[in-house]
């Protein structure tokens, strides 16, 4: 941390002078690839809704693990989410009705159990605020050495898995054909998200990380020509939103996931004007 | 999936043996008795009436349904083994929006490098080899969402010479695809299997191409009603009534 510190004093900006400024931008700058990255797979496997539904479980483990007094909610709500997401994989292998059905019976039954757990007994909604809106201004160096971590197993992941995930959301008969074990690497990829959504959510917010995991490769897929292109202006997008955003919120004083969120959009809208030039 | 330990009776010097094949889901007898041989750059037809059992035959011979029997594959001189099996899907629907280039689904199936990073040169002078084999090197830099339903065609036909089978399935090829393109796929299917050798078992609704084409069709509803040449099986009682017809259209 001190050396990216010394980066910060170094640059002339005036925003890097705070220490909570420094530290919002590390967490961004691991943040951007990590859905930039991620979010290809989730559009391409149209699992937009799955993984806002994800999200609404991570909150609900959150809540499980503080009425339960678990030192650390946060790897509840991982447990919980991965628990939560397996057997989502289940029920929609097992189920003949459609994907966006089974995502909305587990999404509100998420959002029920960590409303009820978290209000049991007349508690307070007040303190889980944080992981509605989420605020990257008070990530602690702990939560972006985490960060860090998650990027360097999604990265090493990605790197032996991508072309088997790719074929999978392509093309699910192609790849059991080629023999590509399916159900297998849509199951670990599910995992995957479940506990990136998981990580991140104190940071970004139950409200925005879906926008996060989603808009970053829709509008690259606008200009994209293949796979290089696409997870290259994704990650790109993803960077150029992060760094924007928390600039924007600096000057003007409202929440960074809200303005990346926003920057994101007109990304897509400008990418979107600009679709048909492509092949 | 089992296959037979040794080799059969069959004459040929390679062969893929269905011998005695019955595949069940719950109750319901789905095939029953399905006997078929397949030799060496033999072109098969299945044919047969819409919930016959096609698909489900070509997805027990892919592995892909328990089934009672025998199903084996035997070369000359050689122990039976599990066949290497190229598969061309049925109707493949690829997303137009998709940003998955031709050269990046061959790099998906075939290369360890991530497609995401681009393909080497090494990788892409094999995509063109493979491309090259269905007159498709044109192709290599199109987005699939993008391709026709014959060039898809061809572009899945490559794919699945790659590495090169011992049996090619395809799983209704013609379906979606114009007249003078289903000539110019079977065409390119006759020069494949002449120059490998290679068996070609597929499934049609399109009984015009069989008669050029085709060594032996094989009807079936649930079991074999009758194979044998395209024009013996094509003008037969069975086909007639198994199409609801007054005489073939061959």
């Amino acid at each position: 941390m001190s050396i990216w510190y010394m980066i910060c004093n170094a640059l002339p900006i005036e925003m890097l002078h705070w220490d909570f400024m420094k530290n919002a931008l590390l967490a961004l700058l691991l943040m951007a690839p990590l859905f930039g990255l991620m979010s290809t797979m989730i559009v391409t496997g149209r699992m937009s809704f799955f993984s806002d539904a994800l999200g609404h479980s991570a909150f609900t483990g959150i809540a499980i693990g503080s009425i339960f007094g678990l030192a650390a909610p946060t790897w509840a709500a991982v447990l919980f989410s991965v628990a939560f997401a397996l057997l989502f994989s289940y029920v929609r292998s097992k189920s003949n009705q459609a994907a966006d059905t089974i995502i909305g019976v587990f999404s509100s039954s998420a959002v029920a159990l960590g409303i009820f757990v978290a209000t049991l007994g007349g508690g307070s909604f007040t303190k889980y605020n944080k992981y509605l809106i989420g605020d990257i201004l008070s990530v602690t160096p702990a939560e972006i050495g985490m960060l860090a971590l998650t990027l360097v197993a999604v990265v090493i992941f990605w790197i032996l898995f991508s072309n088997r995930l790719s074929l999978t959301a392509i093309h699910p008969q192609l790849a059991s054909s080629r023999g590509i074990p399916v159900g297998l690497s849509q199951t670990l990829f599910t995992a995957a998200i479940a506990v990136v959504v998981t990580l991140s959510i104190s940071s970004v917010g139950l409200l925005i990380l879906n926008s996060l995991l989603v808009l970053p490769a829709a509008s690259a897929r606008n200009i994209a020509r293949n796979l290089r292109q696409y997870h290259g202006f994704s990650v790109l997008f993803a960077l150029f939103a992060g760094i924007g955003g928390l600039t924007v919120s600096y000057y003007l004083g409202c929440s960074a996931g809200a303005a990346i969120s926003l920057i994101l959009a007109a990304i897509f809208a400008v990418t979107f004007c600009f679709r048909k030039a492509r092949a | 999936m089992r296959f037979a330990p040794h080799g059969g009776s069959c004459g040929h010097s390679c062969c893929l043996r269905v011998e005695n094949v019955s595949v069940r889901i719950g109750s319901d007898s789905i095939l029953k008795d399905v006997n078929l041989h397949v030799h060496c750059g033999e072109m098969v037809a299945l044919i047969g009436p819409n919930g016959a059992g096609k698909s489900t035959f070509l997805k027990t011979v892919l592995g892909e349904r328990e089934y009672e029997g025998i199903i084996a594959f035997s070369e000359p001189g050689q122990r039976s083994k599990k066949p290497r099996i190229g598969y061309v899907p049925q109707s493949p629907n690829f997303d137009p929006s998709d940003p998955v280039s031709v050269a990046d689904l061959f790099a998906c199936c075939m290369s360890k490098r991530p497609a995401f990073l681009g393909l080497s040169k090494s990788m892409r002078e094999t995509v063109l080899e493979c491309l090259e084999r269905v007159h498709g090197t044109d192709l290599i830099d199109k987005r699939v969402g993008t391709l026709s339903g014959g060039e898809l065609q061809r572009v899945l036909l490559a794919l699945a010479l790659e590495p090169m089978p011992n049996i090619l399935i395809l799983d209704e090829p013609l379906s979606g695809v114009d007249v003078e393109g289903m000539e110019t796929l079977m065409d390119m299917l006759d020069e494949i299997r002449k120059t490998y050798d290679l068996s070609i078992l597929m499934t049609t609704h399109d009984f015009s191409m069989l008669p050029r084409y085709a060594d032996q069709v094989v009807l079936i509803d649930h079991a074999v009603l009758i194979k044998g040449s395209p024009e013996t099986v094509l003008n037969s009682e069975e086909f007639s009534r198994a199409f609801h017809m007054k005489g073939g259209r061959a």
